[in-house]
């Protein structure tokens, strides 16, 4: 008699359940709502990177397809665009410039913001982390304008005194410049990588009576090798990518450099210094345009690469 | 003698039982895929009301994607490819308008302790606000009523605002039990649920499944074979993604069964 009622009762809600699962209500609306906004949000960075895309190769594309050499361009190191009889066009010189100062950029900021970055996550602690972290964050965000006259005005005089040459503003310049600019972005990053690697696999490691060096560097840097690729790889995409502080402290001279002490000239700074003198639609602007569809073709293969090689590491 | 004629006496009773209440749950010819792997293979089982329906196996037997698939996960698993029919209260889960509804009245309980990031209280408050209960005295007895039955209110009831993902794992399984019945389920499926907590309180935790056995129905996923011994009604062995006996639980470890491999593995000759 009991069990029935119950049963009964039972089916009842059963039923009452079960109709519920077809119902529709707010809350089903607004989730299906937000899905459609943030896909409308996912979908307009596309549209914006290829709307970008277009649009530089749009100015720039008449010159690749009419008047370019493809040998002239990349493998000579003669740029004077603006000469009404004879225009020379050949980047090579400007491309060893960005590779040079990005090159010792990096050389710099690799091993600084990775030391940096695994003493404050690891050995670090209370005040003195807390501290950094502000400072650091702190760094990244001078503008590139300021490291560019800290280039011009301090390192410039410092260089020539320190190392007798007649110019200041070189790839040494450029680079230690680009390369203490980078540093914050890469500490930052690498450190939030090592904090993302659990407590317990340090634990586990300490238990076995490893020191706190050969558990950063048998498990803990392994375990965030992820991170600290993308961390240097943003590093290597910043300064491929600076223009302000890489065009003063440079030197801005056309210029294969032969040492770290030979001025040099940037990609970017090319464009950035040359396309407000250029005649719109001309062919001096035209070639600059050229230049930002190259610098795009670069960054896009070094994020391709990343991804890549990240992609390869999860797999491994 | 007198044990075995009461068991069979009970047994009895509890099958003309059964046999007034429907099923809860009815699974034909269910097989799960992951891309090219086969993860379940052609498993048809009805779960009744009010039963706690236990299923043992070894590890890759299928169980968890078995869980998966009832509330359906597989939506949000990519490469997760489920077919067969599973009818939850007498729907076709498969053919549903709004799945969120579904899984809110479906409870899980997974294998590792998942403290949310937010105070014990938020925890176990979080599906009745969702449900849009929003008043602070209806919420202030459900969360004790479901962090007592998880056997974890003494020891949080001074420290509710503190975070729950900073309580010990025993805790947080507790606090993941209690914010499963905070659903109000009709369908409590815990997967391995003990792996993380003490002997005591597991004791104490099965003691309360057996009480919620009146309101809710329950799938156990477990390891330990005697917990499903102790627990379930009925039980599913299951191996390597295909469902080898069902049975009445006590007839798997007594030895009636149809299968020497269930045998094997209940009496731990498996490797």
């Amino acid at each position: 008699m009991n069990t029935g009622t119950q049963a009964l009762s039972n089916r009842a809600t059963t039923a009452a359940v079960a109709g519920n699962f077809d119902r529709r209500n707010a809350d089903w609306y607004v989730d299906k709502l937000i899905a459609g906004l943030v896909f409308v949000c996912g979908i307009s960075a596309i549209l914006f990177v290829l709307g970008i895309f277009f649009f530089v190769t749009r100015e720039g594309i008449g010159f690749v397809f009419e008047k370019m050499d493809f040998r002239e361009f990349f493998l000579t190191p003669y740029w004077s665009p603006s000469d009404a009889e004879d225009p020379e066009h050949g980047i090579l010189a400007l491309i060893a410039g960005t590779a040079s100062v990005t090159g010792l950029a990096m050389l710099v900021a690799v091993p600084f913001s990775l030391g940096a970055a695994i003493y404050i996550a690891e050995f670090a602690t209370g005040k003195t982390r807390e501290a950094l972290k502000v400072l650091v964050e702190l760094l990244a965000a001078i503008p590139s304008v300021v490291w560019g006259f800290i280039g011009l005005v301090i390192m410039n005089p410092l260089l020539i005194k320190w190392f007798d040459v007649p110019v200041g503003l070189s790839v040494l310049n450029a680079g230690v410049i680009l390369g203490l600019m980078a540093a914050p972005i890469m500490t930052s990053i690498a450190e939030d990588a090592l904090k993302a690697v659990p407590d317990r696999y340090r634990e586990a490691a300490e238990a076995m009576g490893a020191t706190r060096w050969q558990v950063i560097y048998k498990v803990v840097l392994p375990a965030a090798k992820n991170g600290l690729l993308g961390g240097v790889l943003l590093g290597v995409g910043r300064g491929f990518g600076e223009t302000m502080a890489v065009l003063m402290a440079t030197g801005h001279a056309v210029n294969i450099p032969s040492s770290i002490f030979d001025s040099v000239r940037a990609l970017t700074a090319t464009i950035a210094a040359e396309l407000g003198e250029a005649v719109v639609g001309g062919e001096h602007y035209q070639v600059l345009f050229t230049i930002g569809i190259f610098l795009f073709l670069i960054t896009f293969i070094i994020n391709l690469s990343a991804d890549l090689i990240v992609r390869g590491i999860r797999k491994g | 003698m007198v044990e075995l004629a009461t068991r069979a006496a009970t047994t009895d009773a509890s099958q003309q039982a059964v046999a007034a209440v429907p099923n809860k749950l009815e699974v034909r010819n269910l097989t799960i895929r992951y891309g090219s792997d086969v993860a379940l293979r052609d498993v048809s089982l009805s779960i009744r009301e009010h039963e706690i329906f236990g299923i043992i196996g070894p590890a890759n037997a299928g169980k968890t994607s078995f869980l998966k698939a009832i509330n359906r996960m597989d939506v949000f698993t990519s490469g997760m490819r489920v077919e067969g029919e599973i009818h939850f209260a007498g729907r076709d889960t498969r053919h549903l308008n709004n799945v969120y509804a579904l899984r809110s009245r479906i409870g899980v309980v997974f294998p590792l302790p998942v403290g949310l990031p937010m105070t014990v209280y938020d925890n176990v408050a979080l599906s009745p606000r969702l449900r849009g209960i929003n008043e602070k005295a209806e919420l202030d007895v459900i969360v004790q009523r479901c962090l007592t039955r998880a056997a974890l209110w003494d020891e949080v009831k001074d420290r509710l605002n503190a975070l729950g993902s900073l309580l010990s794992g025993g805790q947080q399984q507790r606090l993941t039990i209690a914010r499963a019945l905070s659903q109000e389920p009709d369908l409590l499926m815990l997967d391995e649920f003990s792996i993380a907590v003490d002997p005591v309180t597991t004791m104490r935790i099965e003691d309360v499944l057996k009480e919620l056995r009146q309101e809710v129905t329950i799938i156990l996923v477990t390891n330990l074979v005697q917990q499903a011994r102790r627990l379930a009604d009925r039980t599913a062995f299951f191996l390597g993604g295909e469902c080898v006996e069902i049975g009445v639980t006590e007839d798997l470890f007594t030895g009636e069964v149809k299968d020497q491999r269930t045998r094997d593995y209940v009496e731990g000759r498996f490797g």
